[in-house]
C-alpha cells in the first residue's frame, strides 16, 4: 500500500482560478416582500443576507412580522378564490410551463445567486439544483389538467391556500418543490424560504412578474422563524407543507393537531449507504463520497452513516480518504470547487460540536488535508472510522461533511443496523448481486433506497420518509396528491347496500 | 490448445499451465493455470456503467484556464504518439509526419515535440531514418518510433505470424511495439491463451542487447464491448508484463472514451497499490480537441495523480489532435483565434 | 324447562392468547336497559404496553406475507364471521339493543366489508405504487409498505361489529398490526370477533384488542414511541386533539375521528402505507 498522501508541487492539479462571473447578476441592495404580485416592506426589522464564503452582505431583506403575514394570506386567500380556482387546467399548467421556460432562460444567473447566498459549489448549483427547478415545474405543468388521474378520484378538489416553509440548503429546488405541485393542483401559496438564503427565491418572485403569473397566487415572504411559525398557524391556511429539521416538523405536527390542515413534513434522517463486498468497489466510493459530501453534508438524505462489511473496511476506508485528498475546497464560484462552503455559522457550530463529541467518544478522526479559507464558514470533509451504533455521532443528524463508518457482517446485520435509528428517510446499498439488492432493500425502513447509485433526484420520483423522517411525499403522482383531497370514488355500493333481504346464500 | 476451447473438457483446460510471467506468478501464486487465472480475473471487483460514466462526465466539467490550460496545452503535445495506420502509408507520408512531429509548429519554437510516432511495422526504417538525429533511439530523449504489430488490428493471425512481426518490427529500430490481444479468445472465456500471447509477444519485444521495446497491449475495448470485460482486460494484460494497456486501435468504433480510460486508469492505480509499479495508459482514437484531450488529463491526475502525466505512463494517440492543440496554442500566445491554415497538415 | 345457560367470559386479546387484565380489573357491561350482560376486562396502560409489544414482534412476518396470503386470511375472517352469524346477530341485539334486521345488516355489511379489503390486499400495491420514469439511466419505482404497528381507538356509538371491521381491515391488509381499543359500550361484538381471530388463519399479534375505556388507553397508545401510526376513528368523544398533540412527538401519522363506521375506501387503506421508492442504475454494458 502506497502512503496517503497529497502530492507537495503540483503543476497541473492545483488548478487555476476559474471563478464564474457575478456579471450576470443584477442586484437590488434591499428586497421586499413578494405579496399580491408586487414587492413591499415588511413590517419586522429587516435583516442582511450574506455570503457564508466571505462574510459580505448581499443584499438587505425584508422581515414579515404576523401582520404581513395576515396580508400575504388574504392575498393567496383572494387570489384562490378570484382567480386561481376559477382557471382551467389547461391555464395553470399554461403558467407553469412559462415559469418552467424562464428558469431555464435565467438559469445562469439563478445558479451564481444560488452558489453566493448559500456557499454551495457553483458546478452544483448549475448543474444540480436549477436544472431541476426548471424539471420540477415543467413535470407538474403538465399534471394541472390531468387531475382525474391523480389517483384520488374523478375531479380532486385543490386544498386552498398552501403555508410552505422551505429550508436553506436547496433554497430554490425547495421552493419549486412545494409551488409546482401546489399550483398544478389549484392551490395558492405562501412560502418562507429560510432566513439565510432568501435571494433566489426573490429573483424567482420577479420570474413570476415576468411569467405574469396573476397577483397573490405565489407570495413570498421573507423573515426568520417567527415568521414560519406565524405562516403554518395562520388560521386560513388549509396546507401546511415544511422541509426542515425533525424537531421543528414535531412542533408543526403539535400547532396544527386538530385544525384539519392537510401537512407534508420532510424532516431529517441518518441515512446509512450498505457497501457489500461484491459491490462496484470504485462506484461504491464515488457514492460515498457524492453521499455525504454533495452539498457539503446539507442534505437530508445524505449517505451519513458508511455501513460497510467488515471484509472490505480496511480497503474501502483507505480508498475513500485516497479520493477525499483530491476534493478541491474553497470559493463556491470557482467552477473546480467540490465543497463549499457552510451556510452558517450557527451550522458550522454545530458541525464543529458534533464532531467533537465523536472524537470525545471514541471515533477515529480524520480530516481530508485543505487549505482553509481566512474568511468565511468552513469545515473541512472528515470521516469517523470504527464509530459505534450508540455514539452520537451515529444517531444525530450532523448535517454537515461528516461521514461515520461502522461495519456489519451479514445483510441480516446491515438492515438491522441501517434500521436502528428513529429516522426512515433514505438508504443506499452497493452491490452486484441483484436479488441481495431488492430483499435489503425490502428490508430497509425508508422512504428512498438508491441502489448503486445515491442522491438521485427527479421530479417523478417520489421523495419523503418513513418514521420520524416525516410524512408525505413530494415529486411524482405522489406529491401531486398530498396538494389534493378526494371528492369520492363511487362508493362500494353493495356494501353500503346489503340488506339481509337481498342476500344470497351460497349453496353448499 | 488452439484458439477455441469449445468441446475440450473444462477440466483439462483450466488444469494447463501458463507461461510462467513474472507479475502473474507473484500476484496469483506459483500455480499459475488457465484455473487460476480465470478465478483471478472472476474476482475483481464489477464495474457499474451509470456510476462510472457519471464520473467521467463529472471529470469533464473541470474547467482549466489561463496557466494550467498553457501547461496542459505542452503537456498534450508531449504526450502525442503521432498516428498514421494507413493501408495508403508511404515513406513520403511517414517523411511527412516525422517532420511534423519534430517541429510541430514552425512558427514556434517553443513548441515541444511529441513523443512518438506511430506506424505499421514496415514504416519503421523510414521512420527512423527521417527522424534521424532526433530519434530517441532507446535513450529517455528523442522521439520514439511506435510500431503496431501482430497482426494489426485483427489480430487475426497465428502467433508465429504476430511473433515474426513484432520481432521484424523491433530488430528494424521500433521503441514501442502496439499490439492487439485476440479479442475473439478473450470473449470465448480463453483468457489463458491471450495471457500466453501476450507474454510471448512481450518476449519478442527483447532486442539482442537484451534490453526490451516498451509494450502496449491494445484492449480494442469497443469490442470488449463491456467494463468487466475492461476491468479483466486491463489486468490481464498487466499480469502478462504489458508495461502499457491502450483502449483501441482507432479502427473499431467507439475507439477511445473517457470513462473506458478512467476505468483503465483505476485499474493502473490499483496495480499501484498493491505493487507500487506504475503501467502506462493510452487513449487511442477520436480524440480529436484540445478540450476533449485536456478532460483525459483531469482524469489522469485525478484518478492516478499528476506523476502519470509523463511519456512513461500516458500517451493519446492521435492525429487530428495535435494540430487543434497548436490552434489553441496559438490562441493562448496570440489572444486571437487561429485558422487551419495557420498550421500544417500532417 | 328452559336449559341453564353458560355464560361467556370476555377477556382480552393479546399476541393470539386471550388473557385477562393484569390489573384484574374488570367493568360491568350492560343492555340498553341496563341488564347485565357480563364483566369485560378493564384494559390497563400495561395491557396496552403489551399489546403493542405483541403488535411489534407480530409485524416482520405479517407484513412479509405475500398479498394473496393476506388476502385470504381476511376472507377466512369474514367465512368465519358468516358460520357466527346468528350469534354476532344476536350480540349486537343484546349490546345495542338493535332489531333483528338492523342487527343482521350490520353483521352483514361487515362479513361484505371483510370481503372488499381483503379483495385489496395483492392489489393496492398496483394501484397506490408507480413505475416512475425518471429522466436518466434508472430503473425507479415505488410501492406502499405498510406502516408498522398502527393504534386503533374502534368506533364508539353503535357499530359496535362493523365499525370493527372498517378499521381493522384497512389497516391489516397492507401488513400493519394493531392494536385496537374496542367500543366501551359495546364490547361484546370486539371479544367475540377476536375469538373469530383466534381461530382463523390471523397469526397471533396481527390484531389485538383491548376492551376498556379509550380515555384511560388512548393517551398510553399516542405516546407510544414503537407505535407508528394513530387512528382515532373512534376517538370523537375523547380530548382528541391532544392525543394528536401527543401523537406528534415521534411524528405518528393519525387519522381524524369520524363519525360512525368509516365507509369502505382506497383513502383508509393507503393511510398507513409508506412509500417506498428504489432506485437502481441500468446498463447494458
Amino acid at each position: 500500500m502506497t502512503e496517503l498522501e497529497k502530492p507537495t508541487t503540483s503543476r497541473f492539479l492545483d488548478y487555476a482560478p476559474a471563478p464564474e462571473s457575478t456579471s450576470i447578476l443584477h442586484l437590488k441592495p434591499s428586497y421586499g416582500l413578494f405579496i399580491d404580485g408586487e414587492f413591499v416592506d415588511g413590517h419586522g426589522e429587516s435583516f442582511r443576507t450574506i455570503s457564508p464564503a466571505t462574510e459580505k452582505t448581499i443584499a438587505e431583506i425584508s422581515n414579515a412580522d404576523s401582520s404581513d403575514v395576515d396580508v400575504a394570506v388574504a392575498a393567496a386567500r383572494s387570489a384562490y378564490t378570484r382567480t386561481w380556482s376559477t382557471l382551467s387546467g389547461a391555464d395553470r399548467g399554461k403558467y407553469l410551463f412559462r415559469i418552467a421556460r424562464l428558469v431555464q432562460e435565467r438559469a445562469r444567473e439563478l445558479a451564481v445567486a444560488e452558489s453566493l447566498d448559500n456557499g454551495k459549489p457553483i458546478k452544483e448549483s448549475r448543474d444540480v439544483d436549477i436544472p431541476l427547478v426548471a424539471a420540477w415545474f415543467f413535470y407538474y405543468a403538465g399534471w394541472a389538467d390531468k387531475l382525474d388521474y391523480a389517483g384520488l378520484g374523478p375531479n380532486p378538489r385543490s386544498l386552498g391556500v398552501a403555508a410552505q416553509v422551505i429550508p436553506w440548503n436547496f433554497p430554490l429546488l425547495m421552493l419549486a418543490w412545494k409551488v409546482a405541485p401546489a399550483l398544478a393542483a389549484g392551490n395558492t401559496v405562501v412560502i418562507k424560504p429560510a432566513e439565510t438564503t432568501p435571494l433566489s427565491a426573490l429573483i424567482f418572485a420577479e420570474i413570476l412578474q415576468q411569467a405574469d403569473l396573476p397577483a397573490g397566487v405565489v407570495n413570498i415572504i421573507t423573515g426568520a422563524g417567527d415568521t414560519g411559525e406565524a405562516l403554518v398557524n395562520h388560521p386560513d391556511v388549509n396546507k401546511v407543507a415544511f422541509t426542515g429539521s425533525t424537531a421543528v416538523g414535531r412542533a408543526i405536527a403539535k400547532s396544527v393537531a386538530g385544525t384539519g390542515k392537510k401537512v407534508t413534513l420532510e424532516l431529517g434522517g441518518k441515512a446509512a449507504n450498505i457497501v457489500f463486498d461484491d459491490a462496484p468497489i470504485d462506484q461504491a466510493i464515488e457514492g460515498i463520497v457524492n453521499g455525504i459530501f454533495f452539498n457539503q453534508g446539507h442534505v437530508c438524505c445524505a449517505g451519513s452513516r458508511l455501513l460497510v462489511q467488515e471484509n472490505i473496511h480496511e480497503e474501502v476506508v483507505d480508498r475513500l480518504k485516497s479520493r477525499l485528498m483530491t476534493l478541491r475546497l474553497g470559493d463556491p464560484l470557482d467552477k473546480n470547487t467540490d465543497i463549499g462552503a457552510i451556510n452558517s455559522r450557527e451550522q458550522l457550530d454545530r458541525i464543529r460540536e458534533l464532531s467533537d463529541i465523536g472524537e470525545k467518544e471514541g471515533a477515529d478522526r480524520w480530516t481530508a488535508p485543505c487549505d482553509i479559507p481566512e474568511k468565511g464558514f468552513w469545515f473541512a470533509p472528515t470521516i469517523f472510522d470504527n464509530v459505534s451504533t450508540s455514539s452520537t455521532i451515529a444517531r444525530e443528524e450532523v448535517f454537515g461533511p461528516v461521514l461515520s463508518v461502522l461495519t456489519f457482517r451479514t445483510p441480516a446485520e446491515a438492515i438491522a443496523k441501517a434500521n436502528n435509528t428513529p429516522y426512515g428517510l433514505s438508504a443506499g446499498i452497493w452491490s452486484d448481486k441483484g436479488s441481495k439488492i431488492l430483499a435489503v432493500a425490502d428490508g430497509l425502513r425508508a422512504g428512498v433506497i438508491w441502489a448503486n447509485t445515491f442522491n438521485r433526484f427527479d421530479p417523478a420520483s417520489p421523495f419523503g420518509g418513513f418514521k420520524e423522517s416525516g410524512y408525505g411525499r413530494e415529486g411524482g403522482r405522489h406529491g401531486l396528491a398530498a396538494y389534493l383531497e378526494s371528492a369520492g370514488w363511487a362508493s362500494p355500493q353493495e356494501i353500503s347496500n346489503t340488506s339481509s333481504s337481498s342476500r344470497k346464500k351460497a349453496t353448499s | 490448445m488452439n484458439v477455441t476451447t469449445q468441446g475440450l473438457p473444462a477440466q483439462a483446460i483450466q488444469a494447463k499451465a501458463l507461461a510462467p510471467a513474472e507479475r502473474a506468478l507473484s500476484m496469483i501464486g506459483g500455480d499459475l493455470t488457465e484455473k487460476s487465472l480465470r478465478l483471478h480475473l472472476e474476482g475483481l471487483a464489477g464495474v457499474d456503467a451509470v456510476g462510472l460514466e457519471q464520473r467521467a462526465a463529472a471529470l469533464g466539467t473541470r474547467s482549466i484556464k489561463t496557466t494550467s490550460k498553457a501547461w496542459a496545452l505542452d503537456t498534450i503535445i508531449e504526450l502525442i504518439d503521432l498516428t498514421t495506420l494507413e493501408g495508403a502509408d508511404t515513406p513520403g507520408k511517414v517523411r511527412s509526419l516525422v517532420a511534423k512531429a519534430v517541429n510541430p509548429d514552425p512558427s514556434d519554437a517553443t513548441t515541444p515535440r511529441v513523443a512518438a510516432v506511430c506506424v505499421y511495422g514496415d514504416m519503421v526504417p523510414h521512420a527512423v531514418s527521417a527522424l534521424g538525429g532526433a530519434w530517441s533511439g532507446g535513450t529517455d530523449s528523442g522521439i520514439n518510433v511506435a510500431a503496431v504489430a501482430t497482426a494489426f488490428p485483427s489480430g487475426r493471425a497465428s502467433l508465429a505470424v504476430k511473433i515474426a512481426d513484432t520481432s521484424e518490427a523491433v530488430a528494424s529500430g521500433a521503441d514501442e511495439i502496439d499490439m492487439v490481444i485476440d479479442r475473439g479468445a478473450f470473449l470465448s472465456g480463453n483468457f489463458g491463451l491471450v495471457f500466453d500471447q501476450i507474454v510471448a509477444v512481450k518476449e519478442a519485444c527483447r532486442r539482442s542487447d537484451g534490453s526490451f521495446a516498451h509494450l502496449k497491449v491494445i484492449l480494442e475495448t469497443g469490442e470488449l464491448n463491456t467494463y468487466d470485460n475492461v476491468r479483466r482486460a486491463s489486468w490481464l494484460a498487466i499480469l502478462a508484463g504489458g508495461d502499457f494497456i491502450k483502449t483501441s486501435t482507432g479502427k473499431v468504433s467507439p475507439a477511445a472514451t473517457l470513462p473506458v480510460t478512467l476505468l483503465m486508469l483505476e485499474v493502473v492505480r490499483d496495480w499501484h497499490r498493491l505493487t507500487g509499479e506504475r503501467i502506462g495508459v493510452k487513449p487511442a482514437g477520436g480524440i480529436r480537441t484540445s478540450k476533449d484531450a485536456i478532460k483525459y488529463l483531469v482524469t489522469v491526475a485525478e484518478t492516478v495523480g499528476e506523476e502519470w502525466l509523463t511519456p512513461h505512463l500516458f500517451r493519446f494517440g492521435a492525429s487530428s489532435l495535435l494540430n487543434d492543440v497548436l490552434l489553441q496554442r496559438q490562441k493562448m500566445t496570440t489572444g486571437r483565434y487561429s485558422g487551419p491554415d495557420y498550421v500544417t497538415m500532417d | 324447562m328452559t336449559r341453564l345457560a353458560v355464560p361467556k367470559t370476555y377477556k382480552l386479546y393479546i399476541g393470539g392468547k386471550f388473557p385477562r387484565s393484569e390489573s384484574g380489573r374488570t367493568y360491568e357491561v350492560a343492555t340498553k336497559d341496563g341488564v347485565f350482560l357480563a364483566n369485560a376486562a378493564l384494559a390497563s396502560r400495561k395491557d396496552a404496553r403489551d399489546a403493542v409489544v405483541a403488535a411489534r414482534s407480530a409485524f416482520a412476518g405479517w407484513s412479509s406475507a405475500t398479498g394473496y396470503n393476506r388476502g385470504q386470511v381476511l376472507y377466512r375472517i369474514a367465512e368465519l364471521l358468516e358460520g357466527r352469524r346468528d350469534q354476532f346477530v344476536d350480540e349486537l341485539i343484546a349490546s345495542e339493543g338493535l332489531t333483528k334486521a338492523t342487527a343482521t345488516t350490520q353483521v352483514d355489511t361487515a362479513i361484505d366489508a371483510w370481503v372488499w379489503y381483503a379483495g385489496w390486499a395483492d392489489k393496492y400495491v398496483q394501484v397506490a405504487g408507480n413505475a416512475n420514469a425518471v429522466s436518466g439511466p434508472y430503473f425507479n419505482l415505488s410501492t406502499p409498505e405498510p406502516t408498522g404497528v398502527v393504534a386503533i381507538i374502534a368506533p364508539q356509538s353503535g357499530n359496535s361489529l362493523l365499525g370493527l371491521a372498517s378499521v381493522i381491515a384497512p389497516a391489516i391488509l397492507t401488513g400493519n398490526t394493531v392494536v385496537v381499543v374496542a367500543s366501551e359500550a359495546a364490547p361484546l361484538a370486539a371479544v367475540s370477533l377476536s375469538e373469530v381471530l383466534a381461530t382463523s388463519d390471523v397469526p397471533g399479534g396481527v390484531v389485538n384488542i383491548l376492551t376498556g375505556s379509550p380515555a384511560e388507553i388512548a393517551p398510553w397508545l399516542a405516546g407510544h414511541a414503537d407505535v407508528n401510526a394513530i387512528d382515532l376513528a373512534g376517538a370523537g368523544l375523547l380530548d382528541w386533539v391532544d392525543l394528536q398533540v401527543v401523537a406528534a412527538d415521534t411524528l405518528k401519522r393519525v387519522l381524524a375521528p369520524e363519525d360512525g363506521a368509516p365507509p369502505p375506501s382506497l383513502e383508509r387503506i393507503v393511510a398507513f402505507t409508506e412509500t417506498k421508492t428504489v432506485w437502481h442504475t441500468k446498463s447494458l454494458i
